[in-house]
Parts: structure tokens; C-alpha cells; sequence
């Protein structure tokens, strides 16, 4: 029995998401609109939604007044350079308990999974003095490092939960085959490795991107990625809505774009695979 | 075929990742719990005495404790509640047969994206001033005072910025349950007379209970540490109305420089975290069995 579902209800379901789903992401998109306006437009009484002279002098000025590309360039460093660094330490990990488990694996994971739950200020006040003593301070070495360490157990679990999704017959069958172990990982394994791979690699960039605990304590001016840069528009910067608007939307455009493409990816990697 | 050999090739490949998470678990908690026994001011050079729980005393008997761990409380529950509830209906909606359902989607899921830091400065300048911000303009349209959000209400202004950013992945967790939810019991119910809230009582909200307790385990783990949005909007003010703990932590310790003081204070919130990380790692234990 297909349900048939009335024209006029799914209209107005329809009317109703969409109002709702355009209120949650207004903040958003008006940020977007206010980064083409002039400073005048951009606090103008009433509020201009659309019809304004929009212009991009806001985007140039950010960039002239204050370096952002090189907070970007941090971010991106930061970000994926932890992410890589991450997965080359969490692969060989991940790959060894899914494919020769043991009695104590579970407990393992269940252990890293727990280090991720210590919160950061248990570690804050070491890590700080540790930093300033051995010059790390400000640096984008010292932030790639807790970068790895915070995401690891992300890292691992993911890649968990997707290489034990390989089936395990297909390794013997390659085997009887006749195949050695470098050929059983190159041609059998790894293709059906990277799907996995490249979901993480997605997610923990995205975490690292936005993780602003870290990066705002551990920063000051060179190595500060945009999280911390944008901190410094609190006051009385922020007050200028136009180059607040567009310094915003540069450091979130990337990131929406890749974390549009990782929805699912998402809820797994969140959930340390319990709801998939 | 797990011989000797691959078991210990199994026990190498996984030596880097534990012994790193060991070292990271375990160096900066020693260091803290040791610093907390320490009378340690950044701004008084020479000997750190050992004061034994002097620290915990003083961080204990503090009113701005009780104010902090009050905040978190209603932070983390405050945050919860808004998220479960719009996350339940949200994902109900969504899940209906309507026009356009992918791009609905992605507007809901947006603020996900969006880094703490700017998501508090768009909230606080754009939306919150009192001046110039939209509800000010709206306050006014509709001859209504403006109203100072975050220096009347700074808490429930910070709660509501990070309900924004969390309300994407409660709806996306619980739309991702209720997609696996049988059709044909649905029909069932709806043969022998359900109706649409027992429906809903019987039928989903059991079916959802894995996904909203993964929710709420979560999120509460990342609430009790929110920092950034505190330190942007309102930096723990007026007085410590919108200070948690995390953010009485880090202003002991990096605005007062009371290191002793701040790792007393580090370890109550660790000893407040474990608390809630125990059933977390309870119930996914169990989840990973089924």
C-alpha cells in the first residue's frame, strides 16, 4: 500500500519547512548580504535586505587592514595538517583492530574514546606554561600537535567503524589467490580503504577548523587561524557590521561547502558510529 | 589465520596511537593535579609552596564557583532542552514529503558549520546590540523598547547562540533514526485506529531513544566546555552572570595568573566531566554490541 500524500498537505509542509529552515540559516545569509553593503548601508534604518549598492570594498579593505591571509593560511595549515598528520598515526592503528581483534580491543577503543571526554581545561594550564617554556607559543607547530592529539580518538574510531565494514572474505579469497601481503593492500585493500579515508580526513578538517578553545588560548598574532582572528573583531571592530560581515563569511564559506558534502559522514563520526 | 606474526604486527601499528593518547591523557592531569597543590602565581616569581588543598578550598568556597557551575547547568540543560525538542520536530518535518526537502535541509544544517567564534560576534553585533541590531530594529518597528540582551540576559543570550549551532545536529541525528523507522508498523498503527500523537508516543519516540540519549551524552560533553562564545559576547559578565566553569578556569588562570588556584579548579571540572563521560561510554558500549 503506497501512501498517497495530498497535493495541498505536502504544499503546505512544504511552505512551513522552508519558512523555518530559511529562519535557522537567516543569521547566515544575512551575514552574506551585509559583507556587500557599505558601513552606512550595513546599519541603515530600516534595514536594507536587497536593494542597497552592494559592493565588494569590504572583502579588499579585510584584507588590506589585516593580514587574513595569513590567518587563512594558518587555518588551512592548522586544519589539515593535523588531520594528515592524524590519520597517518590513526590508520595502522585503526587497520590493526578491525582486521586482527582482540580480546582487549573494544577495551581500547572504549579507552580513547574516553581521553576525548577530559575537558580542555584539565589540560589547559600545563599545556600553556609547557608552551611558553619551549617557545610553542603562537606557533602553528604547537597548535598542529594538540590538534592531532584532541582528534585522534575521532580519527581512529572512524576509521574503525569503516574498515570493519571490508569484509574479511575478501582478504582470503585474494590469499588463495595467491596474492602477497604488500599486493593484498595495494589492490585489494586500499580501494576499498579510501571511501573511509576520505570521510574522516573530511569531518576532522571541519572539527579543526572551527575548534576555538585551543586556537583562541594558544595564539596570539602569527600563528592565529581565524577562529582567533575573528575573535579580535569583538570590540570595537565588530561594531564596523560590513568588514565584520565579510571577514565571517570567508573563514565559514569553505568549510559550509566541504560540511554540505559530509552530512553523513557526520552523524557518524559524531557518534562515534552509534547511529549511523 | 592470526598468527604470532600478525599479532604482533597488530600490537606495533597500534603502539603510536596509545602511547600518544596515554601521554596526553595522563602528563597534563599529573601536572594539574600537582599544580594544584601549589601556591603558583605567575606574578609572584621565586618558590611555589606546597599548600596541600588550600586551593580547593578556596576555589570550593568561592561564590563565583557556585555562580559557574550554576551556569553550566543551566547552559548545558537550557542548550539541551532547546536542541532535543526543536531537533524531534525538526526531523518530523523534515522527514514528511514536501518540495525541495535536500535544500531545506542544508539550511537547517548550516549553523553546524559556522565557527564558534563568528557565530557569537554575528548573534552579539548583528542581531543582539541594542543599537543597531535587527531585534532592536524589529523592538522599534513595533513600538517596543530595545531590549540589551546580553547585559540584561546574558546567559539566556548565550544559551540561545549555542542552541543555534547545536540544533543542526540534533535534527541531523534524529532524522538519521527516524529514516530507519519501519513504514509497515506505521501503517499497522494507523489500521487499528492510532492517531497522530499516540502515533508519535508509541511508535517513534521509542524508536528514537538510542539516537536522542547519543544526543544528549554529546552534546553535553561539548556544552560543559563552551568558551569561545563566552569570551566574544559577554567575557563571563556582567559580574560572572554568564561564567561557567570552563570560563573561570581560564580567567583564573590566564587573567589572574593564580596557576594554583586555576588547576584546583581544572580538576573539579574534570572530576565534573568523568561523571557524564562514565554513562556515555556505558551506552555506546552498548550500542557497539548490537
Amino acid at each position: 500500500m503506497a501512501r498517497s500524500v495530498s497535493t495541498r498537505r505536502k504544499v503546505i509542509v512544504s511552505v512551513v519547512a522552508w519558512a523555518l529552515g530559511l529562519l535557522i540559516f537567516f543569521p547566515i545569509l544575512w551575514t552574506f548580504i551585509t559583507s556587500f553593503k557599505s558601513e552606512g548601508d550595513a546599519v541603515a534604518s530600516p534595514p536594507l535586505f536587497l536593494f542597497f549598492h552592494w559592493t565588494t570594498e569590504n572583502y579588499v579593505e579585510v584584507q588590506s587592514r589585516s593580514d587574513y591571509f595569513l590567518h587563512f593560511s594558518n587555518s588551512v595549515i592548522i586544519a589539515v595538517g593535523s588531520t594528515i598528520l592524524g590519520l597517518i598515526i590513526a590508520v595502522p592503528a585503526a587497520w590493526a583492530m578491525a582486521f586482527s581483534p582482540t580480546k582487549r580491543t573494544k577495551d581500547v577503543l572504549m579507552w580513547m574514546l574516553s581521553t576525548k571526554m577530559m575537558p580542555p581545561v584539565g589540560a589547559l594550564i600545563p599545556i600553556y606554561l609547557l608552551f611558553q617554556a619551549t617557545g610553542l607559543l603562537d606557533s602553528r607547530i604547537g597548535l598542529v600537535a594538540v590538534m592531532t592529539l584532541i582528534n585522534l580518538p575521532i580519527i581512529v574510531w572512524m576509521l574503525y567503524t569503516y574498515f570493519k565494514e571490508i569484509p574479511g572474505e575478501i582478504l582470503e579469497a585474494a590469499r588463495m589467490d595467491g596474492a602477497s601481503l604488500m599486493k593484498e593492500i595495494i589492490y585489494v585493500l586500499t580501494p576499498m580503504a579510501v571511501p573511509g579515508i576520505a570521510s574522516t580526513l573530511l569531518l576532522n578538517v571541519i572539527l579543526a577548523w572551527n575548534e576555538a578553545f585551543w586556537t583562541l588560548n594558544l595564539t596570539a598574532s602569527q600563528a592565529a587561524p581565524l577562529t582567533a582572528f575573528i575573535a579580535s573583531y569583538s570590540s570595537p571592530e565588530g561594531l564596523f557590521y560590513a568588514k565584520l560581515s565579510a571577514a565571517s563569511t570567508m573563514a565559514i564559506a569553505p568549510i559550509l561547502i566541504l560540511g554540505w558534502f559530509s552530512q553523513k559522514q557526520l552523524v557518524r563520526g559524531l557518534t562515534f558510529g552509534a547511529v549511523k | 589465520m592470526a598468527t604470532l606474526q600478525t599479532r604482533s604486527a597488530a600490537r606495533l601499528m597500534m603502539t603510536p596511537s596509545v602511547v600518544l593518547l596515554l601521554l596526553w591523557s595522563l602528563v597534563p592531569l599529573a601536572m594539574t593535579i600537582y599544580f594544584s597543590t601549589l601556591n603558583y602565581n605567575l606574578l609572584m616569581p621565586g618558590e611555589h609552596p606546597f599548600v596541600g588543598f588550600d586551593n580547593y578550598y578556596y576555589f570550593l568556597t568561592d561564590p563565583a564557583f557556585f555562580t559557574a557551575l550554576f551556569n553550566t547547568l543551566l547552559l548545558v540543560g537550557g542548550a539541551l532542552l532547546i536542541t532535543i525538542v526543536g531537533g524531534i520536530a525538526f526531523a518530523l518535518l523534515l522527514n514528511q514529503p514536501m518540495f525541495g526537502q535536500g535544500i531545506v535541509r542544508i539550511l537547517v544544517i548550516a549553523p553546524f558549520f559556522v565557527m564558534p567564534t563568528v557565530a557569537a560576534l554575528i548573534w552579539k553585533n548583528m542581531f543582539m546590540n541594542p543599537v543597531n541590531g535587527l531585534f532592536a530594529y524589529a523592538a522599534k518597528a513595533v513600538g517596543l523598547e530595545p531590549f540589551d540582551f546580553l547585559a540584561n540576559a546574558p546567559l539566556a543570550s548565550v544559551i540561545v547562540i549555542v542552541a543555534w549551532q547545536w540544533l543542526p545536529f540534533a535534527t541531523l541525528i534524529m532524522l538519521t533514526a527516524l529514516q530507519s523507522l519501519d513504514e509497515e508498523q506505521q501503517e499497522a498503527a494507523e489500521m487499528d485506529g492510532a492517531g497522530l500523537v499516540s502515533k508519535f508516543i508509541y511508535i517513534v519516540l521509542p524508536h528514537m531513544a538510542r539516537a536522542i540519549t547519543v544526543v544528549i551524552l554529546i552534546e553535553t560533553i561539548f556544552l560543559l566546555s563552551v568558551f569561545a562564545e563566552i569570551l566574544v559576547t559577554t567575557n563571563g559578565g556582567p559580574g560572572t552572570d554568564s561564567t561557567n566553569l570552563t570560563y573561570l578556569v581560564y580567567s583564573q588562570a590566564l587573567l589572574q595568573f593564580d596557576i594554583g588556584g586555576a588547576s584546583a579548579g581544572g580538576i573539579v571540572a574534570v572530576v565534573l566531566a568523568n561523571i557524564v563521560a562514565i554513562f556515555l561510554v556505558r551506552i555506546v558500549g552498548k550500542n557497539l554490541e548490537a
